[in-house]
């Protein structure tokens, strides 16, 4: 298994950040210019629309990212695979930072349409709730650095935040909330123009490299942080 | 095959999975009534547990040519297209408030019939499009 020591890793990683990096920005110089120029404005809503083309792409990225982790922490706690935890580590700030953005955006999104900052429906609720759980899971890493106990922690946490997924992405269909329901759905036509439809993506794409670009960054931190322990160990 | 220590994680994850799920439904017949953010009009026509003078969430569209608006309070009719609500509120409304949009009132339910807001939020529907992509939809409808 050569092929995945870390020393390889880290080549691959180092080339990845490399063309991950010639071809971010144009992306994002694309799906910004598309997102605030080019796409029209909602019939309704006007300019305020375009809070949509940053708010949804980071609400996705923070919930995959937590089904990711979640996923790999419960794997890491069953078979002890090393590069999981390593992976979860250094995903889990970036989750934190795309669900912090979009409930941030969401709250300057919903001050010009609803007339609030904030208000305690299902969707908002059980979206803090991820939050909370993606705070927890940075201070778990923080605090229990026993070997024995962290697993079993992420395990519980990752039990417990990943059944919060569906109730965030169903929230808006089971219960009568302020958030409107969801305009893109798995199946059928979305209820967003594709004038609109096309920034979007585009913002997504930008912002899923931008994601890929600072987790191959801090998984190459946390590699040469392992090399460096089993240097002093020798 | 899966060794003596994967098969005892596994079983401590089970038993994880069991407590989360137990904990889970007792939170969820606890909470039933209050996960909902409002009541449409109707609801309150049915329920009788619903005291007057208490402060009470309603949600609904705003019907067609019923908003009144004088220097001092705005009134108008929210409906859910069964049972009508008349609301009362002084104060500014947000943007999007307009006739046939939904709308959530926050106040004091007078009677079944009229309620006075101390709170409007506006809400939106799930439909985004270009000004001229409605106007077309509006001349088609005709």
């Amino acid at each position: 298994m050569d092929l995945f020591s870390f020393g390889n890793v880290i080549v691959y990683v180092n080339k990845l950040i490399k063309f991950i990096n010639s071809i971010f920005f144009v992306i994002l110089i694309i799906g910004l210019s598309f997102a605030l120029i080019f796409s029209p404005v909602d019939y309704l809503q006007g300019d305020t629309v375009r809070i949509m083309y940053v708010h949804v792409p980071s609400a996705w990225i923070g919930i995959s990212i937590f089904s990711l982790i979640a996923i790999s922490s419960i794997l890491n706690f069953v078979f002890k695979i090393k590069n999981l935890f390593l992976i979860v580590k250094s995903l889990a700030p970036i989750g934190l930072l795309f669900t912090c953005l979009s409930i941030v955006t969401g709250s300057l999104w919903g001050k010009p349409t609803w007339g609030t900052w904030w208000a305690w429906d299902a969707r908002l609720t059980s979206m803090f709730m991820l939050m909370v759980f993606y705070i927890l899971f940075i201070f778990s890493f923080k605090y229990f650095k026993n070997k024995e106990y962290l697993p079993k922690i992420l395990t519980a946490l990752s039990i417990l935040g990943i059944i919060n997924i569906p109730i965030i992405k169903y929230s808006v269909e089971w219960w009568s909330t302020l958030h409107q329901p969801a305009s893109i759905k798995f199946t059928g036509t979305s209820s967003i123009h594709s004038s609109m439809l096309i920034p979007l993506f585009l913002m997504l794409l930008a912002l899923l490299l931008y994601c890929a670009l600072i987790f191959l960054m801090k998984y190459k931190t946390e590699i040469i942080k392992i090399k460096k322990q089993n240097i002093k160990r020798l | 095959m899966l060794t003596k220590k994967i098969k005892t994680r596994l079983s401590f994850l089970i038993s994880i999975i069991l407590i989360t799920l137990c904990f889970l439904i007792f939170i969820y017949f606890n909470l039933k009534q209050n996960i909902l953010y409002f009541k449409t009009p109707s609801e309150i026509f049915i329920n009788n547990q619903i005291k007057e003078n208490s402060m009470i969430r309603v949600g609904g569209m705003v019907k067609k040519d019923s908003i009144r608006q004088n220097n001092k309070e705005i009134r108008f009719i929210l409906t859910d297209y069964k049972k009508e609500l008349i609301v009362v509120y002084s104060g500014t409304v947000p943007n999007l408030f307009s006739e046939e949009q939904g709308a959530v009132v926050e106040g004091v339910l007078n009677d079944k019939k009229y309620l006075i807001a101390d709170r409007i939020l506006a809400k939106h529907d799930e439909n985004y499009m270009p000004p001229q992509m409605k106007k077309i939809l509006k001349e088609n409808a005709k």
